[in-house]
């Protein structure tokens, strides 16, 4: 279609965004290969945004795959279950992507064991109340696998007055390298299916999009080719820029409306989930599971076998290298896609339930970064490519000179959701979403101080 | 085994992909693009050009040296800068101008026009038109003695002007003109014809250069080439010619149609002077242009309107170089009221220089 019509553009956002290499033909055409089990897993009780779950085991306890191991503390917490048969060998501090340590369950699996999963408790989904849905996808410890970790059954309850009219299904993988969401789509579309209408019916709403960038025909036509007639589910092609998989880019590529500043979704009367996600949703609350594994990208110019991996959760980033190699002197791993994944400082952080990518660099592949640094000649390229339609230059002069607050009372940069165009175009290699990175955290510091 | 475990690992921000172009290379294309410009003014008026060129780039470079080691930046040569604009400079310069008060034109554009407001990226204004004011100034003769193009024995010989003595007055260049042979040559430029005597050239021959005027000004069609050059490798902002085209344009175009034997056509507003070499390599210098895309339009039309309304109404032929400089000057009050409205917000943000 693009061939024949080259000005042909599908729906988009209105304003910014880039086109880096996309990386994926190395992992695109992979079926999701399981990966083993890991002689110790580390499931850390913080994997998603909000309170940390609070653990139910004790140490030496024994613990069987999928048997929850700590619960929700509070409506915005979600369960954490095993990953594997074994012991816990300990509650204690865990290096994690993000820097600090973090509380986590380790546990020693049991080599032997059969690594059955005997905690079912199969219901017809379709068939439970929209509150029993809210708590058993609560249960089931299902967060936004996008990278996201915002608990999935936070979303299905509007705020009082709001109302959810429109799902929309986020499959549009834009970030490079990684497409774990692409396989998903392609092998586990009955899930996804039966994902999407579980939350139809837990919010009421009255249909669903399926975003998927337009490099993705294959997984476009398929999902078309598996819907029945009477389906109020749709599958929208959007232009393949990123930050297309970015909520409120997505949000407006497919509605054409943008979220107010400091709202949400719903004030839209929309709820973006990712089709990882959903195809958890589906698959696990049929059986009245909990979400043990998650299918990773393992990748980057680094990787020796490159492809997706269904990898348990708490596997530690050491294991998967020494499972699948690198091809060179491994200097940098990033969780999560090049553009907005973490590097880690230790090779024993464990895959949690956000990660969706490992990406793994090389010694030479350094010239990636670490370039020599110019001044701003104010080129207007970030301010270009910023999908939030801020202004990049001018807020890293005021970062320069420490006017954290008024970056963010006068120049919106709270409403960055540090995507990394501004620092992937910049010429002169400034760290701009760095800057926004510790501007923000300052400004969360001393909230008093910003109006 | 402990392959993985104990080698150390690097951590970097995110975003961890970087598109491969720096400044150094965006500046070296711009070097690059100028290339063919000097080029056929070496073509037009012979090694004095050449002489002047090198003259303002080396000075130019070496004062941004000494600025540079002053300050403590270390040697900030490596982003080529400094090489457009010791070579723009030079470009705006009659041809025959003394290379002494070339020397001083480049010691103050970047001292005066860049360094002493912290170096790259901090110029209020281009600083190759500092440079040229100030010498507009000081040598007002100099600055205005035209040659004539295609001068027997170009290659060969220096006008006389070129090699005057530092702070002598340069030697009278008519005698050498009449010496020339050259029937016909007025020492006028086209818009100083047009001006004060109101003939109007060929718009076909300004296009294509060939007629009097500063080193680099002649040719509009080789700089229409290596502007859209940069422009299609986005290393220009298209919208600032673009604008100051339809600036030009939009007051030229009314006047003409009332009077077209005392108004000049839009196209010989376009053609004449320094308004393309203005429009596609001085007025689009990013570090003194708005960086929004509404910004960079009316920053360029301001341009526009300005170099016509001085050349039309104004004591002075041409007006391009007051005109961008006028415009670099309100370039961060544009900005002001130009910043763009943030996904999601109804507010625009405050301005901010």
């Amino acid at each position: 279609m693009k061939l024949l019509n080259p000005f042909k553009r599908e729906k988009t956002f209105s304003h910014g965004g880039i086109h880096p290499l996309e990386h994926k033909s190395s992992t695109a055409d992979r079926p999701i290969r399981r990966l083993g089990f890991a002689p110790r897993l580390a499931v850390p009780l913080a994997q998603h945004k909000g309170p940390p779950a609070r653990p139910v085991v004790k140490v030496g306890q024994e613990v069987v795959r999928g048997e929850p191991i700590a619960v929700a503390d509070g409506h915005l917490s979600v369960s954490m279950h095993a990953p594997a048969t074994g012991r816990v060998a300990a509650i204690e501090l865990w290096p994690s992507a993000a820097g600090p340590k973090e509380s986590a369950i380790v546990i020693d699996v049991y080599q032997a064991a059969s690594q059955e999963v005997l905690f079912d408790h199969p219901v017809d989904v379709l068939e439970l109340s929209p509150q029993a849905i809210v708590e058993a996808v609560k249960d089931a410890g299902l967060v936004g696998l996008g990278g996201g970790v915002f608990p999935s059954h936070v979303k299905l309850v509007p705020p009082e007055g709001r109302r959810i009219e429109t799902l929309i299904v986020n499959g549009c993988e834009c970030e490079p390298y990684l497409t774990c969401d692409h396989r998903v789509m392609l092998e586990q579309t009955e899930a996804l299916l039966r994902g999407i209408r579980i939350v139809l019916r837990a919010t009421g709403a009255a249909r669903a999009v399926i975003g998927i960038e337009d490099n993705k025909p294959d997984a476009i036509a398929h999902l078309r080719s598996a819907l029945r007639a009477d389906d109020a589910i749709g599958v929208q092609a959007v232009e393949t820029k990123y930050p297309q998989g970015a909520e409120r880019m997505l949000i407006e590529s497919l509605t054409g409306r943008q979220v107010p500043g400091g709202g949400l979704p719903a004030d839209l009367g929309v709820a973006v989930y990712n089709v990882g996600t959903l195809a958890q949703m589906g698959e696990l609350l049929p059986q009245g599971r909990g979400l043990i594994e998650r299918v990773v990208t393992v990748s980057g110019p680094g990787a020796e076998h490159p492809g997706n991996y269904l990898v348990p959760i708490g596997t530690p980033v050491s294991f998967i290298l020494r499972q699948l190699g690198a091809t060179g002197y491994v200097t940098e791993v990033v969780l999560g896609g090049p553009m907005m994944g973490m590097s880690i400082a230790s090779l024993d952080v464990p895959v949690t339930k956000g990660v969706s990518g490992v990406i793994i660099y090389r010694a030479k592949d350094e010239e990636q970064g670490r370039q020599r640094v110019y001044p701003c000649i104010k080129c207007s390229r970030c301010v270009e490519a910023c999908p939030m339609h801020l202004n990049p230059s001018l807020l890293a002069q005021l970062a320069h000179k420490r006017e954290y607050e008024r970056m963010a009372s006068d120049h919106a940069l709270d409403q960055c959701f540090e995507c990394g165009c501004c620092a992937y175009v910049c010429p002169s290699n400034i760290p701009l979403t760095q800057y926004f990175r510790i501007a923000k955290a300052i400004n969360r510091e001393r909230p008093a101080l910003v109006s | 085994m402990n392959m993985f475990e104990s080698k150390p690992v690097e951590i970097r921000a995110a975003p961890h992909l970087k598109r491969p172009q720096a400044v150094d290379e965006i500046m070296r294309n711009v070097v690059y693009a100028l290339l063919p410009v000097v080029a056929f003014s070496v073509w037009l008026f012979g090694i004095s050009v050449l002489a002047l060129v090198l003259t303002t780039t080396v000075v130019a470079m070496a004062t941004e040296r000494l600025f540079s080691h002053l300050s403590g930046q270390g040697n900030t040569l490596g982003d080529w800068s400094v090489v457009i604009t010791g070579i723009l400079l030079a470009l705006t310069l009659p041809p025959g101008f003394p290379l002494w008060m070339a020397a001083v034109a480049a010691f103050i554009a970047v001292g005066l026009g860049k360094s002493l407001f912290g170096g790259l990226g901090f110029n209020v204004m281009n600083p190759a038109l500092v440079g040229r004011a100030f010498v507009q100034a000081a040598f007002p003769v100099a600055i205005t003695t035209w040659t004539p193009a295609f001068a027997p024995g170009r290659f060969t010989e220096f006008i006389p002007s070129t090699l005057a003595m530092p702070f002598m007055k340069p030697p009278p260049v008519d005698e050498w003109i009449d010496g020339l042979g050259m029937d016909g040559f007025t020492g006028a430029t086209p818009l100083a014809l047009q001006k004060f005597e109101q003939i109007t050239l060929d718009v076909g021959d300004l296009f294509l250069g060939g007629v009097a005027g500063s080193a680099g000004e002649t040719s509009a069609l080789i700089i229409l080439l290596g502007g859209l050059y940069l422009a299609y490798r986005r290393m220009l902002d298209w919208r600032i010619p673009f604008g100051v085209m339809a600036g030009a344009a939009l007051v030229a175009t009314p006047l003409w149609l009332m009077d077209g034997q005392a108004y000049p056509s839009p196209l010989f507003i376009w053609f004449s002077g320094g308004l393309m070499l203005g429009a596609w390599f001085m007025a689009s210098d990013m570090v003194a242009s708005p960086v929004t895309a509404k910004g960079a339009l009316l920053y360029g039309a301001l341009i526009g309107v300005l170099t016509v309304v001085i050349r039309l109404f104004g004591g002075l032929p041409e007006g391009v170089m007051y005109a961008i400089l006028l415009a670099n000057a309100a370039s961060p009050l544009i900005a002001s009221f130009t910043q763009p409205k943030a996904y999601g917000t109804q507010r625009r943000p405050k301005g901010e220089t």
